[in-house]
């Protein structure tokens, strides 16, 4: 029989090695999958993580995955923060979605002046947008109690009817015929968040998810918060004794977390997206709640993460019309990639044993 | 800055090129915005797809990608698919229609075709459906049966397509039934099954015993069986599998002629740009099988009004029509203008409530 030991400290070499493990074993059981489906697993599986790499047309995935993965990243920084310390943002959607809109509500203003203050105008906006949006739950949690998982989550919604209301009303498209949505960003030069470099995917948004990494690793690593935040997560009542005020950390992990979402909505808006539309959240703040678990909470680990991310959605819709494979399997197999994690994390708090059977 | 933007479509352009001259069977793309298994708006655009192959066999390869968010991810898998070689794009939601023009614009040696928008370019068409000419049918049969004259309607987003049915089949309804009400709920989506069946069953406990769907998914059909006394048309599909109750009839999208035409347009070299919007006549509009559970008379009505409709002699905006505040819209005898339909952003006299803003 197998018997669970706990370890008496997590082990470093399984967090190490976990992560990979869990890929390896979302490639063979997804592989199983595939096969299932009818189609080559091999095949399968090399066309999600080879093809938009080296394939002959990688020259335009590889900047698609900066594009894809540069707001998961970002986002996902941010949460992180919180989960370290035992504050559950859940609503990152809600708070990207706020960003975006307050950005292009910026940008939409001063449309069609041309003045290069508008963009850094649209950035404060959008991470204040988001920002402010956090310290929704932030407050209610501090103030009277509230559960933050509950209240942020819910606040997602809240954001989605204004996205709408937006996209139908105030920012709609006044030469846009009565069709919902906004003014192409895309189209107004003050406000592009254009590529820095033709053709490399690298927009303010990446630049942005490469500093919160490292804006990140050094608050974790060599500052007396990023300490306080360890010590909640790790020993809450050694925390308070430390001195460390919880409101004040509820207060900084939501707020960074918000301004990050409201960001990364922000330079998507501005950016790959270009429009305020009613569908324009397209799960990414749900999304980097898996890239910051799979990052293993680490800034490095989530650049990894949000990279492995963003390679299975530009492969998997490669082997959608590649292969036929339907939708529904790929985003199977990303899910998998989550149980997997979760199941062999066990091996880093836990020694599995081997046990006789005793006589009873 | 300049020159290097020139490299990479040149770039992107070579890509294109190389990738085409490797098949030479017509390549034809389709983008769908809900899974190919949703039984309304996908699963007719999926039927279309399957009829193109079959029409041209060897000739023709087709690729897909299903459930595709409208916005960057629409760009890349559009232009993923003509780097690969694509020869005719099909991009059928609304909101692709931006990415649509931005791809097309790096990809002019490959043909486009957005459904329902209002861009075009010269490798850009669009197409579209006039649905609301089967929802005067739709509305008629709607007002002859309902016996507590309330009829819901769950509207998906409140945009010039959806209103347009709304009025269409409000005032037919109100034709053949001078008391009846509509009610109306947006659930902000064209495929959520959960949501969807949420909107029935509110509309079904407000008193409607008839509900009416712009929405993608059978879930409100489930619904209104669950419920009993309820009836409900297939929407973009037959969605047969709900008759004789409650399903009593059906507005069906039929992409496979004009999805045919166009791939035939590309082989031969004739395809050009074109604006199309075709209803019940040229039968990209059809009605689906009226039950058994609609009397004998009302369904020759609603068959003669088909009729009518498909034949030129009668258009669903036909006036006298008011707006909903009282002033004039259209006088006796005139009829609506494609111009005004595309953009309608007002609701017919006697419509309860606001189109949310």
């Amino acid at each position: 029989m197998l018997r669970l030991e706990k370890r008496p400290q997590p082990s470093r070499l399984w967090t190490y090695l976990t992560p990979v493990l869990a890929v390896v074993l979302t490639m063979l059981c997804g592989g199983l999958l595939f096969s299932f489906l009818g189609k080559d697993p091999v095949l399968a599986i090399r066309t999600i993580f080879w093809e938009p790499l080296f394939s002959e047309f990688a020259f335009y995935y590889r900047p698609q995955l900066l594009v894809k993965g540069a707001p998961l990243v970002l986002i996902a920084i941010g949460l992180s923060l919180g989960f370290k310390a035992g504050i559950w943002n859940i609503g990152a959607e809600g708070q990207y979605i706020i960003g975006a809109l307050c950005g292009a509500g910026v940008a939409l203003a001063f449309y069609p002046m041309e003045a290069a203050f508008i963009f850094p105008l649209m950035v404060l906006a959008g991470g204040l947008g988001g920002w402010a949006w956090a310290m929704i739950p932030a407050f209610l949690k501090v103030r009277f109690g509230t559960n933050e998982i509950l209240v942020s989550l819910m606040l997602v919604y809240v954001a989605e009817q204004l996205l709408a209301s937006m996209s139908l009303g105030l920012l709609k498209n006044p030469q846009g015929f009565g069709f919902p949505g906004s003014r192409n960003l895309q189209q107004y030069p003050s406000a592009h968040n254009a590529e820095l470099i033709a053709g490399t995917g690298m927009h303010w948004g990446v630049v942005a998810a490469l500093i919160a990494v490292i804006f990140a690793y050094v608050l974790l690593n060599r500052h007396m918060q990023g300490f306080y935040i360890r010590l909640t997560g790790d020993a809450p009542r050694a925390a308070r004794f430390a001195g460390v005020s919880p409101t004040r950390l509820v207060l900084f992990c939501l707020g960074v977390s918000g301004a990050l979402a409201g960001l990364a909505g922000l330079f998507e808006v501005a950016g790959p997206s270009g429009v305020v539309s009613i569908d324009f959240n397209a799960g990414y703040g749900f999304t980097a709640i898996i890239v910051a678990f799979l990052g293993r909470l680490h800034p490095v680990g989530i650049l990894m993460a949000g990279g492995l991310m963003a390679l299975t959605y530009v492969g998997g819709d490669i082997a959608q019309s590649k292969l036929g494979l339907p939708k529904a399997a790929i985003q199977l197999f990303q899910g998998m990639l989550l149980f997997f994690l979760l199941a062999v994390d066990l091996t880093t708090n836990y020694r599995i044993r081997l046990r006789r059977k005793e006589a009873s | 800055m300049k020159l290097s933007k020139l490299l990479a479509t040149a770039a992107v352009a070579l890509g294109m090129a190389t990738g085409a001259m490797a098949e030479d069977k017509t390549k034809v793309g389709f983008v769908f915005v809900g899974p190919i298994g949703d039984g309304g708006w996908t699963y007719e655009h999926n039927k279309g797809r399957l009829a193109v192959e079959q029409e041209f066999g060897d000739k023709v390869e087709t690729v897909f990608v299903e459930s595709v968010p409208e916005g960057p991810d629409a760009e890349r898998v559009m232009t993923q698919m003509a780097l690969e070689g694509a020869d005719l794009i099909f991009t059928t939601s609304f909101g692709y229609m931006d990415p649509t023009i931005n791809v097309a614009a790096k990809f002019p040696n490959v043909k486009f075709e957005h459904a329902t928008g209002y861009k075009r370019a010269d490798n850009v068409s669009t197409y579209s459906a006039r649905f609301y000419e089967g929802r005067a049918i739709q509305g008629h049969i709607a007002g002859k049966m309902t016996k507590s004259n309330i009829v819901g309607y769950i509207g998906s987003y409140p945009i010039p397509e959806v209103i347009r049915g709304i009025n269409s089949a409000f005032s037919h309804a109100r034709k053949a039934n001078p008391d009846v009400q509509f009610k109306i709920v947006w659930a902000y989506t064209w495929f959520d099954p959960a949501k969807e069946a949420e909107a029935a069953k509110v509309l079904i406990e407000q008193g409607a015993d008839i509900i009416l769907q712009h929405t993608d998914s059978t879930a409100p059909q489930a619904a209104a069986q669950e419920a009993g006394n309820v009836y409900t048309f297939g929407q973009a599909s037959d969605m047969a599998e709900y008759g004789p109750k409650p399903r009593i009839s059906s507005i069906i999208d039929d992409w496979a002629p004009y999805y045919i035409a166009r791939t035939r347009a590309v082989m031969d070299g004739t395809w050009t740009s074109t604006d199309t919007w075709d209803g019940i006549g040229p039968g990209m509009v059809g009605i689906g099988e009226i039950s058994s559970e609609v009397p004998a008379d009302v369904k020759a009505e609603a068959l003669a009004l088909k009729d009518a409709i498909a034949k030129g002699e009668y258009h669903p905006f036909t006036g006298p029509l008011n707006k909903q505040d009282g002033s004039a819209w259209l006088a006796a005898g005139e009829t609506a203008d494609d111009g005004t339909l595309l953009g309608m952003n007002f609701y017919v006299e006697g419509i309860e409530g606001t189109i949310p803003q």
